[in-house]
């Protein structure tokens, strides 16, 4: 593990470093340089301080862990890997992502996981320990978007809805879970809304476990809590629109 | 049968006496137009399901077929015509959205037929292009605006990324899944050969094609399909679409039925599901948001690909590349509203965007006024057509034009208009096995080399004509163009004077 200290650095010259260290490295100071990360591979790196926009994007294979928040657009078109943050991130993470995880102790802004997409081996998953704005998994098409609306005390209290408006626009493909019930919540109509079944469960088990254990989380209590579970109908869902001219 | 409000559009003329039994028309057309009834030894066709794309006709051996227009039609009408009323028909009957094929039909006006070029006559004399060397090299991507020398003295010769082009033409986007695999391959092989570049679309680049990388432009849109660290890689560019000139405004479905396993691999999607590209990129909201997916590509790319934003050719065209001039993007590619497509809303590709010689040269004054034209290069397409139409193009501030239509014509395209079938007779707009093995890569390369070769010489002669040596003296050159039947207003947008003037 190398150290870079990234204190008056600008994005292109910290980017620079961290491609030349060719180890697993630890920035400290780190204060909204964008595009950390992107398209990394092999090394791993850890993040003290706020990274800018477009954190990891096209990553392929390297794990990235922020200790604070991060802003927009983490894990755009991620292929592998994993980002953990330890704080809140900004709109649009994970938009396109096919594959690696990605896990956020708090809040997501909008237009988080939008086109998310899975294929063969590769299943994209993205767990958000607090709330979602609004435009979760629109246009859907794949993985795994789950949302568990945790650690609301005091007068962060809310009796509103975990997501906000207009989640799974679009959405053709994948599953979104939210850890509540869907009161208050208005789906589209070519999407179905029901409980999780204990096959549902199964299936992001290891991925809660991962999650929990990132962020130090009761797995227990999280586990065994009320789910509600959004699929697609139908994985074609412009079939019927067109006549051909 | 239910009642058919229509006579079909065409009828099928078979000459009997030609015709042998063969029965190859019945083999030739995927859209099952003709059968033999063996009892009686005759060929019947049910015209209704023919689409005109010509495929019997040229293969018929005893050229005992001809496909025409039928001239059962409703009565006259000049505002209510044939189309507008078969259109009503089908959406009454369906309620479906009209979906269309290939570039808009109507009869807007084609401002290249109202443009002509100039010629040298006694002074500044014509050049042989047979004698003398001409120059169509084109290098694409952001120009120093000054020389710069180190501290020696020494000039600095670092430039920015670009792409070498032997001439001012580029195969452009059409993605694996709209076109077939042997369109493709046809595609890669003939831009390698003629040190040119072809698209990818935004379909993925399939396993077979990374070796033609280096004339390859990968592709990046809002549905991101195929899109990873080693695609971006392997291309001599990367281009963000944000727009199509046939279909402004909109994204693109694939439907699942074209997603079979190897597209599902090059898109990297489940297969049968609709490949869905969303209209806007939900990440993009802004000209710094276009910056930063244009610079996310670059750290991604280590700055060694340049990054060309395409977008349609719309109203605020002008002020739309200044913005993305200052995204960083090194390119620019202007796609007119007469530009091709595999399937768009017919309302939509007819009635939206505007043509590409008023957007190019509206354009190019911008960023010449603004100072910032050697930032990026420009890409002129949209239903470039021909040699002259290229010349005329860079005359009027291109760098290169994209071409498509022409593309496919070459490969055996006869503008049937429906490749939203997916049952392309000619083997260009189909993933069904037996159509694709129609086209031959081998033919297919060789006919595309024929084409852009025969255009490299024919416009050396323009060139040679007016006087010109390299094209790089033609780009933005307007005094070498001059309109013909165009008001004051369209010559001004055009910035060209009168003939005559």
């Amino acid at each position: 593990m190398k150290y870079l200290d990234a204190l008056d650095m600008d994005y292109i010259k910290l980017n620079d470093a961290i491609r030349a260290c060719h180890d697993n490295i630890s920035v400290t100071n780190c204060l909204g340089q964008r595009f950390i990360g992107a398209g990394a591979r092999e090394y791993d790196i850890q993040i003290h301080g706020v990274p800018g926009n477009a954190l990891g994007a096209y990553l392929d294979g390297a794990n990235i862990e922020v200790f604070d928040n991060a802003q927009d657009a983490v894990g755009d078109t991620m292929n592998a890997g994993k980002i953990v943050i330890h704080g809140n991130v900004g709109d649009t993470a994970g938009y396109a992502m096919r594959g690696g995880e990605i896990y956020v102790r708090g809040n997501a802004g909008y237009r988080t996981g939008v086109h998310m997409k899975a294929y063969q081996d590769k299943l994209p998953v993205f767990i958000i320990g607090g709330r979602a704005g609004s435009f979760l998994g629109e246009y859907q098409a794949g993985g795994i978007i789950i949302v568990l609306g945790l650690e609301e005390t005091g007068e962060n209290k809310s009796d509103k809805p975990i997501v906000g408006d207009f989640s799974c626009t679009g959405m053709h493909g994948g599953k979104l879970y939210l850890r509540s019930d869907r009161a208050g919540i208005l789906f589209p109509e070519q999407v179905t809304a029901r409980p999780a079944s204990q096959e549902d469960m199964t299936e992001i088990e290891k991925y809660l476990r991962e999650f929990c254990a990132a962020f130090d989380f009761d797995f227990d209590m999280i586990y065994h809590s009320f789910y509600t579970v959004v699929t697609p109908d139908n994985k074609n869902p412009y079939q019927q629109m067109y006549v051909a001219n | 049968m239910g009642v058919q409000w229509v006579y079909p559009e065409f009828e099928v003329i078979r000459n009997d006496t030609r015709c042998t039994r063969c029965q190859v028309c019945v083999r030739q057309c995927a859209n099952e137009v003709h059968r033999y009834e063996k009892e009686f030894n005759i060929m019947l066709s049910d015209e209704s399901r023919c689409v005109n794309c010509q495929r019997c006709v040229s293969l018929c051996p005893t050229r005992a077929l001809k496909i025409v227009k039928s001239n059962c039609e409703l009565r006259e009408n000049a505002n209510w015509n044939q189309d507008t009323v078969r259109e009503i028909y089908r959406q009454a009957e369906s309620g479906g959205v009209l979906l269309s094929s290939m570039g808009n039909p109507k009869p807007y006006p084609v401002y290249w037929d109202k443009i002509l070029i100039n010629a040298s006559q006694v002074t500044n004399p014509s050049i042989d292009p047979l004698r003398e060397p001409m120059e169509t090299k084109v290098f694409l991507g952001k120009k120093p605006s000054r020389l710069e020398r180190d501290e020696n003295g020494r000039l600095k010769c670092e430039l920015a990324p670009r792409i070498e082009l032997s001439m001012p033409v580029m195969f452009s986007a059409m993605s694996y899944g709209s076109i077939s695999y042997n369109a493709h391959l046809s595609l890669a092989r003939a831009a390698s050969e003629l040190g040119i570049c072809y698209n990818t679309g935004e379909g993925g680049l399939h396993q077979d094609f990374y070796p033609y990388g280096a004339n390859t432009i990968v592709q990046v849109a809002s549905g991101r399909f195929g899109v990873h660290k080693n695609y971006l890689e392997a291309g001599a560019a990367i281009e963000i679409k944000m727009g199509q000139g046939a279909k402004p405004g909109i994204g693109g479905h694939l439907p699942g039925t074209k997603v079979g396993p190897d597209v599902s691999r090059t898109r990297m999607i489940p297969e049968g599901s609709d490949a869905i590209s969303p209209a806007p990129h939900h990440d993009i909201y802004s000209i710094e948001d276009l910056r930063q997916l244009v610079y996310s590509l670059k750290e991604a790319t280590e700055y060694r690909k340049p990054v060309i934003v395409k977008v349609a050719a719309v109203h605020n065209i002008a002020a739309i590349a200044s913005g993305i001039a200052r995204s960083g993007a090194d390119i620019i590619a202007i796609d007119g509203f007469r530009g091709g497509t595999g399937a768009a809303p017919t309302r939509i590709r007819d009635s939206v965007g505007i043509p590409i010689e008023l957007a190019l040269a509206a354009v190019d004054q911008r960023l010449r006024d603004e100072g910032i034209r050697n930032h990026v290069s420009l890409i002129a397409g949209g239903s470039i057509r021909s040699s002259s139409d290229i010349v005329k193009a860079i005359a009027l501030g291109a760098d290169a034009c994209y071409i498509a239509t022409a593309a496919v014509l070459a490969l055996g395209c006869h503008l049937c208009r429906t490749c939203q079938s997916g049952k392309c007779n000619w083997g260009i707009a189909t993933q069904r096995s037996d159509l694709v093995k129609r086209l031959n890569p081998d033919t297919g390369a060789r006919r595309l080399v024929n084409l852009i070769t025969a255009w490299n010489r024919e416009i050396k002669e323009l060139m040679g004509g007016m006087g010109i040596h390299s094209i790089e003296a033609l780009r933005g050159n307007r005094l070498m163009l001059r309109g013909i039947g165009l008001n004051s207003r369209e010559l001004s947008v055009l910035g060209i004077a009168h003939a005559g003037e």
